[in-house]
């Protein structure tokens, strides 16, 4: 890939002059469509990014938001004052690494971990917690598996080294990602008003450094690698694009970041990412109005006799710039050396251009704001997705409900989140494998130390659904902002903000354009809807190969807040009544009853007050009658029910027919109460709460459709639900 | 009197534990290892984690650190110390307690919550427990199966150096509730004195109440004078 002749010609015209060869490499890098959002950041203004919770939006290397007070944290967002946020934030942030998880598995998808924990480190943040939504082919094909693993074995090598952990997400199968997997992974961080660091460069004459790994050959070129559709022979062309990542000497650079931090060293950061150290220094000093003179010459090396365009884009691992004041520096290089960590003063903020020099000569010399916001946008045409209609098959019952239970969509996720560390930290009060993580944030108790459960505890969700945004963008992507929203709720806890990583496939294609824009839409209304901001997130396109694009597939890690980190499981005790409460779609389209048996069908309605329902459905979950809440998504509710038994704890349970055992309609939630009549009392005029059955003590599923009756024990569902450990073990 | 947490490059259970000490009124701090154990140490954690990366083998390179020199000194003078998963790892390494551990029989990292029953109540770590009693504590490590020769693994028996074993709710030692294929389904290992342990799983993990179970609490206030 080279630099198009129209941005060529726009770059002579505004030089004055030809490029030299390290800025045509720069621009095409930091012009290419995942450095610049060339063809989305037009349709991304559809979101709506405010809030008084909201400290620091989208631009920056995470989002930054306050966390309630403990004694606002169960009041809606709308409802909330000023004055109810603490000055303890969080900071939240997502990126993607498809194309290199492709080609490399295993460091693909370690780096994309690594990547967004320095975005977090570069606020000032300490991270806290991680979470991963992967999608691939169908899960039967062997190089499927060996992408599955790999990416797995990857995330849990590095996450598990650096101390984060990893306490949620998810894991979609489906044929169109057989190409071309996706690899989405956020990152919350913990800091305060104090601690806060942000990209923007603060002072000329302040000292640019350079911390952690040495430079290198590695990944480069990945950003412009990341621009364009996989190539059939990706996995050997591309492999030099991918960078390897060590993440020991990115917890040496943790510990680095935090003594800084401590000692209010930096007066800005940014971490070595896509684009090299070209990237993030004229990143940094643009958004600050400056310009920088960098001395390539100083750039620390581990590989001998590099060129200046590849000491500026090298994608090498584990390295952050920071703005230090002249005064400071030798106290910088002092705990780099601590930490075992390379450190080189390689330039100063400067009034003026962008210039680095390498070898005495000037190989660079922009304007950085040109370089960093000139890129033109793309105007794509688009084709807008149509709609299925109904044409439902017979279906034998049995079979149906085990090919849906056993499906490796639905199926237990154990097998990935067992290889994760997701206790280290002793922050994780509730654990993977329930509807959503709740990490505990004593900090906002006024006592760190605080370990009554006095803080503010922080649901953590992510994940989108391909099936459903197959069969409608639009409609699909609302579903999926409604389904984490459900998530947060039915642990008690209110959505307070997402950010997004918005997968498509090759703008150019009018359809996937379409299907592109209409995911974008339908992801911001229904976060508006929710009163949710989305404070930032990432966009990757051109995931298509050979095969055809991916699902457009609009992955939200959103985050919400509770009093306290309790919560009921998504287990049975089997001592009460079953209710399912919320709006049942009555369609069947984008659910894996489909996937799995064939047929078509329109997407289900969705429910024009989820936020009313959303709210209602956490107030619900925080009664002390309250037992066991899970919500209805992927497979419906005999998803829901199948993974609520356990061997001491049945269900009995009737329902009217196929379509309400599959629908897959979120905004909905099992509910075992003791106390019916205060749930159908909560919902009145919110939503309808239809009566399920009873829990019993016999750990037998015993479902009735339309008269027909069908049981399982725990055994056996946990057998069908095994598939996936059962495949690698 | 202080609890000295050692921090490596690598180690990422040191913020935890000192958590879980103070929240056991233990006073305890972070050591970086090349800043030398502090005069008034009265106890030693050797923490989880990845010290060096476990590039080389799990704890080797941190066994090889000076300051395991000045660890095992105060041990042999009697000073409490207590090496979990990764501290494990470099505790046998570096000869403060007998066998190895390595690779897992899944040849994966296991993040789960196992039960343990105490083989030794005699032992500062385990005073507030039963012989037989069982406990329920996280593991979290791809290396944390015991291995040693069948006659080590013998005189560990005869001398009742086996501090914890894996078993099931019921305090059963079976090979399904032995999570790494532990030779003897051993958890958790004396030195040669009682005041050193070394043990896989995380009692700094379930000692803080907002989090969940809390039995790993009464195996740290071993630290207490």
């Amino acid at each position: 890939m080279s630099l198009p002749e129209s941005d060529h010609q726009l770059i002579v015209d505004e030089l004055g002059r030809e490029p030299t060869a390290a800025e045509s490499t720069l621009f095409e890098n930091l012009w290419s469509e995942h450095c610049a959002y060339r063809s989305s950041r037009p349709l991304l203004g559809a979101f709506d990014s405010e809030g008084q919770q909201v400290v620091i939006g989208p631009g920056d290397d995470a989002a930054v938001v306050a966390v309630p007070e403990p004694d606002a944290a169960n009041t809606p967002v709308d409802d909330r004052e000023a004055g109810d946020y603490s000055d303890t934030y969080i900071t939240l942030g997502i990126e993607s690494h498809n194309h290199p998880s492709y080609v490399d598995p295993y460091d693909g998808a370690a780096t994309g971990v690594g990547g967004i924990v320095r975005d977090t480190m570069s606020m000032g943040a300490y991270p806290i917690a991680l979470a991963d939504s992967l999608y691939f082919g169908s899960f039967d094909r062997e190089h499927t598996q060996y992408l599955f693993e790999g990416v797995v074995e990857g995330i849990s090598d590095y996450g598990n080294s650096i101390g984060v952990p990893t306490v949620t997400g998810s894991v979609d199968f489906h044929a169109d990602y057989v190409g071309n997997p996706l690899v989405n992974v956020a990152c919350m961080g913990l800091t305060n008003e104090e601690r806060l660091v942000t990209a923007e460069a603060q002072t000329a004459g302040n000292k640019l450094v350079l911390v952690g790994n040495g430079t290198g050959r590695d990944g480069l070129g990945g950003a412009s690698f990341a621009s364009e559709d996989l190539a059939e022979d990706a996995e050997t062309e591309d492999r030099p694009a991918v960078q390897v990542g060590d993440p020991y000497t990115e917890k040496l650079l943790i510990e680095a970041n935090e003594t800084l931090v401590d000692e209010n060293l930096i007066k800005s950061a940014r971490d070595l990412g896509a684009a090299g150290l070209g990237g993030a220094s004229s990143e940094l000093v643009a958004k600050g109005g400056f310009g920088a003179e960098i001395d390539l010459d100083r750039v620390h090396q581990h590989e001998p006799n590099m060129n200046a365009l590849e000491i500026l884009l090298a994608e090498s691992q584990e390295r952050m710039c920071y703005e230090v004041a002249p005064e400071d520096v030798d106290r910088v290089a002092e705990i780099a050396e601590r930490f075992d960590l390379g450190c080189s003063v390689i330039g100063e903020v400067r009034e003026g251009n962008y210039v680095c020099t390498f070898d005495g000569e000037i190989v660079v010399d922009v304007d950085p704001e040109f370089l960093a916001e000139g890129a033109p946008m793309n105007d794509l045409n688009a084709v807008e997705p149509t709609e299925a209609e109904r044409d439902l098959p017979v279906v034998d019952l049995e079979e149906a409900i085990e090919a849906v239970v056993s499906s490796p969509n639905t199926a237990s996720k154990r097998w990935v989140y067992r290889q994760y560390d997701h206790e280290v930290g002793v922050r994780t009060a509730l654990k993977p494998g329930d509807d959503a993580a709740i990490m505990a944030i004593r900090e906002t108790s006024g006592d760190a130390d605080d370990t009554t459960g006095g803080g503010t505890g922080l649901a953590f969700s992510s994940g989108a659904n391909p099936n459903w945004t197959t069969a409608a963008p639009y409609e699909g992507a609302q579903a999926v902002a409604l389904e984490n929203a459900t998530n947060i709720a039915a642990k008690g806890a209110l959505p307070l903000t997402a950010v997004d990583c918005l997968n498509g496939g090759n703008p150019e294609k009018p359809d996937v354009y379409g299907g592109f824009k209409a995911i974008v839409d339908g992801l911001a209304e229904m976060c508006a809807d929710l009163s949710t901001p989305v404070v930032g997130g990432n966009v990757s396109l051109y995931n298509d190969s050979e095969t055809g694009p991916i699902p457009p597939t609009p992955t939200l890690a959103m985050v919400g807040s509770k009093a306290g980190y309790d919560a009921p499981p998504a287990a049975l005790s089997g001592e009460g009544e079953l209710l399912v409460v919320g709006q049942a779609g009555d369609a069947l389209g984008g659910s894996e009853f489909l996937a799995q048996v064939g047929g078509s069908d329109a997407f289900p309605a969705l429910p024009d007050n989820p936020s009313e329902i959303v709210e209602t459905i956490a107030a619900v979950a925080n009664r002390e009658s309250t037992l066991a809440t899970h919500d209805v998504s992927h497979g419906g509710l005999a998803v829901t029910l199948a993974e609520l038994v356990t061997d001491e704890a049945g269900a009995d349970v009737a329902v009217d027919g196929v379509v309400d055992l599959f629908d897959e309609t979120p905004g909905r939630v099992v509910v075992e109460t003791t106390d019916p009549d205060a749930v159908r009392a909560a919902f009145d005029g919110v939503a309808p709460v239809e009566s399920l059955g009873e829990s019993t003590d016999d750990g037998t599923l015993s479902l009735s459709i339309a008269g027909e009756t069908v049981s399982y024990d725990a055994a056996t569902i946990r057998a069908f639900r095994d598939v996936i450990a059962s495949t690698f073990d | 009197m202080t609890v000295a947490v050692i921090q490596f490059g690598g180690s990422n259970c040191d913020r935890d534990a000192v958590r879980a000490l103070n929240y056991l009124d233990i006073e305890a701090e972070r050591v970086w290892h090349e800043d030398g154990l502090p005069e008034e140490t009265t106890g030693i954690m050797l923490p989880g984690g990845f010290s060096y990366g476990d590039y080389l083998r799990a704890g080797a390179m941190a066994a090889r650190s000076p300051i395991m020199a000045e660890v095992r000194e105060a041990a042999d003078d009697g000073i409490p110390v207590l090496g979990v998963c990764n501290g494990a790892q470099v505790g046998s390494e570096s000869g403060l307690t007998d066998g190895a551990f390595t690779t897992n029989e899944s040849a994966r990292f296991q993040c789960e919550h196992v039960f343990l029953r105490v083989e030794n109540a005699d032992t500062p770590w385990t005073q507030a427990f039963d012989e037989g009693d069982v406990i329920e504590i996280p593991i979290a490590h791809g290396e944390g199966r015991f291995e040693i020769t069948d006659e080590r693994y013998d005189e560990l028996e005869a001398n009742d150096r086996i501090l914890f074993r894996y078993c099931d709710a019921d305090g059963n030692l079976t090979d399904e509730a032995n999570p790494n294929g532990s030779t003897g389904n051993v958890a958790g290992i004396l030195g040669d004195n009682e005041s050193v342990a070394v043990l896989m799983p995380h009692p700094e993990r379930s000692t803080l109440p907002d989090v969940g179970g809390t039995d790993g609490a009464d195996i740290l206030t071993g630290f207490r004078p």
